[in-house]
This record gives structure tokens, sequence and C-alpha cells, in this order.
């Protein structure tokens, strides 16, 4: 209990948090595990079961795809008081993409089988959740949309 | 609006009064331009005497129609506007206006002014509007066209007020006409009755004086009659009476209301993006610039050439045109001469002379789009 | 200005390589035109003798004088040509002409540049102004996004900024190799991260048109309202004196109300498509 009140605190500080109910928080808290990451560790790969997502409190990580015959593309960076990993809440929950340090990462990361089960009996607990994923979604959406445009690049090229 | 030329002062000329007139200012070294008959059109072009001038000739206007014919009258300035302005001679459809020398591993390059000495005769009031126009967008401030005010400041202007609207005249409505009441140096009007042929003439500048009194010299001079100003006045008024089109009053705002309407989209479907209503608007100023070498690429010249916002390059920017759908071109167009004009030059940019209507091929009318704009929705 | 419609001749001091398609300019005056003066975000127009003349916008220190640098893209006829110039070659000068950044303005509070790709040339002469009279600044931050890590502009100086403690550098690309370590993404992502007071704040933005867009939202969120945006449009600018016509903005010339324009004034219709 002592380890979940600590977790609780640590929760209580990250931007993803931000106002949430502290009942609801503590109930969060209850999945969740401290984690530490040296830097160049995958923390997940493409294909892989999303069990878990993660809360970033120090540290960036790269979200990265494997390109054959040449260097590994890194597509977004992802930096403290961020999110990542989201896969975990869209079924089948299965990794898009690789995620990788660039260096040392603190990181919460949450039991995704945990959390499905308590926002499946408590609807308002999805409901907190949803109301925090989709606009992190909404933003990597669009800011994926934008990174397609190529906009720097040269339009005679 | 304030009068220059004073009626009061007016005398009377006759057709040889005229012609002396003009070879008077050719004498002088003006190269005189005015009003004659070519390729079915009246057109502004040298003259050498009263002869060259279009006489029995009137012209039929409407949306996309232009047909000249002869009447049977010796009236001199019965026709109203053709598709030529006087922009043609004042900032010319292509000008030299720098030139460039190889030396060594460098160049020089000297700035070109060609300033002829023009006479401009038949100045009708929409286009003496348009000539004030253009001279606040060549003087905006902060910038001075030399070339432009070279050619300016030079002109000779003769004014002739209208005695006789075409069908696609609205200056009444833009403020602009049909009478020329101020920036000439001499001002005609013709009077036909009966019995008599003449022109009311009145002077609107000193240099306008001295021609009138050369021509005193000459003999070619009466005072006028009470009659004959009443005269020109009446031919005048009834020229204003006549005018069927006109322009919305509150256009300015119509359009700066309406960047987005479904007009736009309508008006795309007929224009054709010709650019004929750009080149023969008296106001239209957008020009491009060409830099040309000779063959051994020793000396290079820039020439300046008019251009239009209905062409798909002019507002081309890196990777693309900015206004790439015909609409979006209408809506400048349009919205630049009647509204944003305004915001910029702090005066009218339309002075109602109609030539885009008569000139546009599918006969598409400013007065009317602005009408549709503020049918549906302000 | 000496005429406004008479290239000046200038001779090519140096030609530095800065990116694949993109290079510097240091130009100096060998006609009378000694004193070239000119404000943080004005352009000049340059002459390529027999081919043709481009708005380049002035990307050197405005507290140098006797001397004009320009960063050049190769992205059409005269500028193609233009990278085959060498030292000593000499080119055609008009300017400066525009309108400029609100340094005196800026003066007491934070400053926040953001910019993209070449947008950074015209923003260096601001970020050397700021860095000069650095005390009269509250905090800078720049953020800057580029396509990849190799189209970084000035890579060098922006790692020398950032090396200093009293301005935060932020950059960040498109897409990147692994041997990449810093920020992947938008550069709109980097602002809630920017070290600024948005409600203090003067915001400097040249990019695309889009990429501006997204900026204006980006910082409105952060608390920067729209007449502390100011923002450097690109249009057709030819004759640079207001009378070809070709870079009209609504009812603004581009080459002398702007390019630099507060945003609450052309806000009403920045978002106008085709205007």
């Amino acid at each position: 209990m002592a380890q979940a009140e600590g977790l609780d605190k640590l929760l209580s500080e990250h931007p993803f948090f931000r106002d949430m109910d502290t009942k609801v928080r503590g109930i969060v808290a209850g999945c969740a595990k401290n984690e530490v990451f040296e830097a160049g560790q995958y923390v997940f790969n493409e294909g892989g079961q999303a069990d878990k997502f993660y809360i970033l409190r120090h540290g960036s990580i790269a979200i990265e795809v494997d390109v054959p015959s040449r260097e590994p593309l890194i597509l977004e960076t992802v930096n403290d008081g961020e999110i990542f990993g989201w896969s975990w809440i869209v079924p089948p929950y299965r990794r898009t993409f690789d995620a990788r340090t660039l260096e040392l990462c603190r990181i919460v990361s949450l039991d995704a089988k945990c959390l499905r089960g308590k926002m499946e009996k408590d609807h308002s607990l999805g409901y907190e959740f949803y109301k925090r994923f989709i606009p992190v979604m909404a933003e990597r959406l669009g800011a994926a949309r934008l990174q397609l445009l190529d906009l720097y690049g040269n339009p005679r090229a | 609006m304030a009068k220059c030329g004073s009626a009061k002062d007016a005398v009377v000329i006759g057709t040889d009064g005229l012609d002396a007139l003009i070879k008077l200012l050719a004498k002088d070294g003006y190269d005189v331009i005015g009003p004659r008959v070519e390729s079915g059109a009246v057109v502004l072009e040298p003259v050498d005497g009263v002869d060259d001038l279009p006489a029995g000739w009137a012209d039929e206007q409407d949306g996309g129609h232009y047909r000249l014919t002869k009447i049977d009258s010796p009236a001199i300035f019965e026709h109203v506007v053709g598709p030529h302005t006087w922009k043609r001679y004042l900032s010319p459809p292509a000008q030299t206006i720098l030139r460039a020398r190889k030396r060594g591993k460098g160049f020089s390059v000297e700035e070109v002014v060609d300033a002829p000495k023009y006479a401009l005769l038949g100045v009708r009031a929409c286009d003496l509007k348009a000539i004030s126009l253009q001279d606040r967008v060549f003087d905006n401030g902060d910038f001075v066209d030399k070339g432009y005010f070279a050619r300016r400041n030079k002109a000779f202007v003769i004014a002739v007020n209208c005695t006789r609207a075409a069908g696609t005249c609205f200056c009444v409505s833009m403020n602009s006409g049909p009478e020329a009441s101020c920036g000439f140096d001499l001002g005609l009007t013709e009077i036909l009755t009966k019995t008599k042929h003449v022109f009311l003439l009145a002077a609107g500048s000193e240099r306008g004086r001295k021609a009138i009194a050369e021509l005193k010299k000459k003999k070619q001079v009466k005072a006028a009659a009470a009659a004959d100003r009443a005269a020109a006045a009446k031919a005048v008024d009834a020229a204003a009476k006549s005018m069927k089109r006109k322009m919305r009053k509150d256009a300015a705002r119509l359009l700066a209301a309406n960047r987005e309407h479904p007009r736009w989209e309508e008006v795309a479907t007929r224009c054709l993006s010709c650019a004929n209503c750009t080149m023969v608007c008296p106001t239209c100023f957008c020009s491009t610039v060409e830099d040309v070498t000779d063959l051994k690429g020793k000396t290079a010249e820039r020439v300046r050439r008019w251009d239009s916002c209905f062409t798909h390059d002019f507002s081309y920017i890196h990777g693309g045109t900015v206004r790439r759908l015909r609409s979006s071109r209408y809506r400048h167009w349009i919205t630049h001469k009647l509204s944003t004009w305004h915001d910029q030059f702090q005066t009218q940019g339309c002075v109602g002379c109609g030539r885009c209507i008569t000139w546009c091929p599918v006969g598409i009318d400013i007065t009317e789009e602005v009408r549709e704009l503020g049918k549906r929705r302000t | 200005m000496a005429d406004p419609m008479t290239p000046e001749p200038f001779r090519i001091e140096r030609v530095s390589r800065e990116l694949a398609d993109t290079f510097t300019l240091d130009l100096v005056p060998v006609g009378d035109k000694r004193d070239f003066d000119f404000q943080p975000g004005q352009f000049n127009m340059l002459y390529h003798f027999g081919v043709g003349e481009v708005p380049i916008s002035i990307s050197g220190d405005a507290g140098t004088k006797g001397r004009v640098t320009h960063t050049v893209r190769a992205v059409g006829t005269v500028t193609e040509s233009m990278a085959d110039l060498k030292k000593g070659d000499m080119v055609g000068v008009r300017g400066p002409f525009g309108s400029t950044w609100p340094m005196e303005l800026a003066e007491g509070h934070d400053v926040v540049i953001v910019t993209g790709g070449i947008g950074l040339a015209p923003l260096r002469p601001a970020i050397y102004h700021v860095l000069a009279n650095r005390g009269k600044y509250g905090r800078v931050a720049i953020l800057y996004g580029a396509r990849t890590p190799s189209d970084i502009l000035y890579r060098e100086e922006l790692e020398a900024w950032s090396a200093r403690l009293d301005v935060s550098v932020e950059a960040t690309v498109d897409t990147a190799g692994t041997d990449w370590t810093g920020n992947v993404g938008v550069v709109t992502k980097l602002l809630p991260r920017g070290n600024f007071d948005g409600r203090d704040a003067v915001a400097l933005v040249c990019g695309p048109e889009v990429m501006m867009r997204f900026t204006v939202h980006a910082l409105n969120d952060q608390g920067v309202t729209n007449d502390c945006i100011f923002v450097s449009m690109e249009r057709n600018m030819k004759c640079a004196v207001g009378f070809c016509g070709h870079c009209q903005f609504g009812s603004r010339f581009v080459c002398k109300d702007g390019p630099v324009f507060r945003f609450d004034q052309i806000e009403d219709i920045f978002r106008v498509k085709g205007i």
C-alpha cells in the first residue's frame, strides 16, 4: 500500500493526471509500477502485446519504425510530461511502432489488463481515461498529418 | 466638386479651330494622341488634324458587345470610350526601364526613362478621373514612379465632356462623369444644333489659357454666348440622365463582407480568365518585368509589361500559385477595384467607364455582380 | 535608399553552402551605396545579370555595417542560377524594403521565436539583435522546425545559442534517423515546453503559411494574444515598391506594408483561401 501511495504522488505530479479526481487516481495507482530505462533501451516493439501504458516522468522516447535495408526512422519523440503506448486502449491491443529511450527515462507504467478490467467495471473511470486519451490521440494524428505535408520540402525537388 | 475650368471664361471654336489647336500642339513638340477609327473601333492613336477624328461615328455598347455605326451627323465626339485608355501612353504596355552592361566580372546598370511629350485629346471625364487615380498609385507615399510622372507632367490634357452615354457607362453612380470638372488643360464640349457645329472651350490651367490665346491670335476663337453655355450644359445633362447602368453605393462594404460567397463560383463558370477587363480598365496598373539579354550576354534590359491578376502566374510563389482558382482571381480583381483600393489609396478604384463590361467576351457586368452579392446576404 | 527601382552593384565577398539547396551570400557594395543599412525583417531585391530579380530577406546582422548577407534557397529560375555565383561575382541589390520585426516593442517582454525551414533566415537578424541587447528582453525562446536533421539551417549557430544560459533553443524535425537524439515532431509541439510566459511574450513567426496557421493557434493556447504575434508573409514581390500589384494580400502590399504583419491586423483574411 505504501508503494501505491508513493505512485499516487508521482501520478498526481504528471500533467496527464492533472485535475483527476483523487479517488479515481487512487484506483489507477493500484495498477501502477515505477520503472527506469537506460538510454537506448526498447520499451516495447512493434507487433508486441500492448499490456502496459506509460507515463513519462523524465527523459525522452523515440517512437520509431524499422525499415529493412535502411536506418530505423524516428517518427516522433515523446518528452517529460507526456504519455506513450496508447495501443493499450485500442483492440486488439497490439503495438504499432517501436519505442526506444533516447536517454535515461523514469517512467510509471500502468498494467493495461488491470486498468481495462477496472474501466469495464466502472465506466466513469473509463470516461475519465477516454477524456484524457482522445485529445492526445487527436494531437498526434494532427501532427502526423502536418508532417505528411512535408512543409519544408523543396517544392521543385 | 470644385470646378477648375470655369465655363464663365469659356470661348467657342469651330472644327477649324480644333484643327488649328491640334496643329498648334504638334508645332509645340507634342505627339497629339486622339480618337480615330481603326479595325472597327475608336482607338487612341496619333492624330495630325481634325480630319483624323471619328466624325459621324457612334458606338453601340453592351455586355460583350461593341459596334461602330455610321450616323448622319458631323459630330466628332458622338462615340464614347473604346478599348484603349490613356494608360497606354502614360504607363505603356511595354517599357524598357533598365539597361545593364557586362563589365569584367561585374556590370553597370542605368535607368531608362522614356518620356515623350504627349497631348491627349478627347479625355473623357471617367478617364480623367482614372488618370488622377493612377497618379495616386504611382506616388503611393513611399515611392514615386519617375517614368510615369515624367510623362504625366509633360502631358497636355484636352478633356471632352460626354454628350452621349454608351450602354455600358455608369460614371454618374461613380461620381466621375459625364462632365470633366478638374485636372485638364483644356475642356471641350461639342455643341451641335441645326445651325451650328462648335465647341465650347474652357481653360483649366495656365498652359490651357496660353493655348487659347494662341488660337485667338489665329482668329479661331469667338466669345461664348449664354446660349452656347446652356446648350453645352443641357447636352451633358442629357448624357447623365440617359445612363442606364449604376453601381451600388455600398459596393466596398459588400465586397469586404463577402469574401466567401456562392456567387464567386457562379461567376467563375462564365469568366474565361482572359484578362480583357484588366487590359481595358483605365485604372488597372499591375505590371510584371522581364529581364532579357542580347545573344552574346553582354547587355541586358529590364522590360516592364502590363500584367493581369487573371493570369495563373500572377500570384505565383515558390511551389505554386496562390489564386489557383478562377473564382479567387475574379474575386481578387473586383474586390480590389471596388473595395481594397479604398484602403490602399484612399480613393475609389473604378470610374464607371464600362469598358470591362463591353470588352468581356461573355459580358460579365461588374455592376450586376455587385448587385447579386448584395441580394443573397450582406 | 538610392533609386528604389535601379539595382546597385554589390560584390560577392563569400559564398557559404548551408544545405543541399541553400547557400549564403555575403555582399559588399561597390557603387555609391556604401552606407547600406537595414532593420531586422526587411528584404532586398537581388538581381542576377540578365536572368532576373528575386526578393530575398536579409539574414545578416543589422549591427554590421557595409555588408549585407542573404541566405538563398534554390527553388526557381533566378535562385537556381544564383547557386552558381562565386566569390568576386557581382549581383544587383535594390533595397532594403518592407516592414520590420518589432524589436523595440518587444523590449521588456519575453521573446518567443517560432520558425521553420528557410524561415529562420529572415529571423536571424532579429535573433542577433536580441542577443546583442540581451538585457533589454525577458526570457528568449527559439523554437525551430526542419524537415530532417540535415536540413537544419545555421546548425552551428543554433547550437552556440543553445549553449548560452540566457536563451532556450529547441529544434525539431519531421523525421530522423536513429543518430538524432533531438526532437521529432511538429514545431508547435515545442511551444508548451518553451521557456516563456505567454501572457507577457511577443512572438515572431516565420515559416510556410500552413505552419504559421497552426503556430498562431498554438501560441494562443499558451496565452499569447494576436496583437503580440508577428508573422512574416510571403507573396509574389516583383517591384518591391507597391507599383506592380503582384504581392497584394487583401488590401495590403506585402512588399511595403509587410512582409512583417502584426497578426491581429491580417487575421480577417489570413485563413481565407486563395486571397
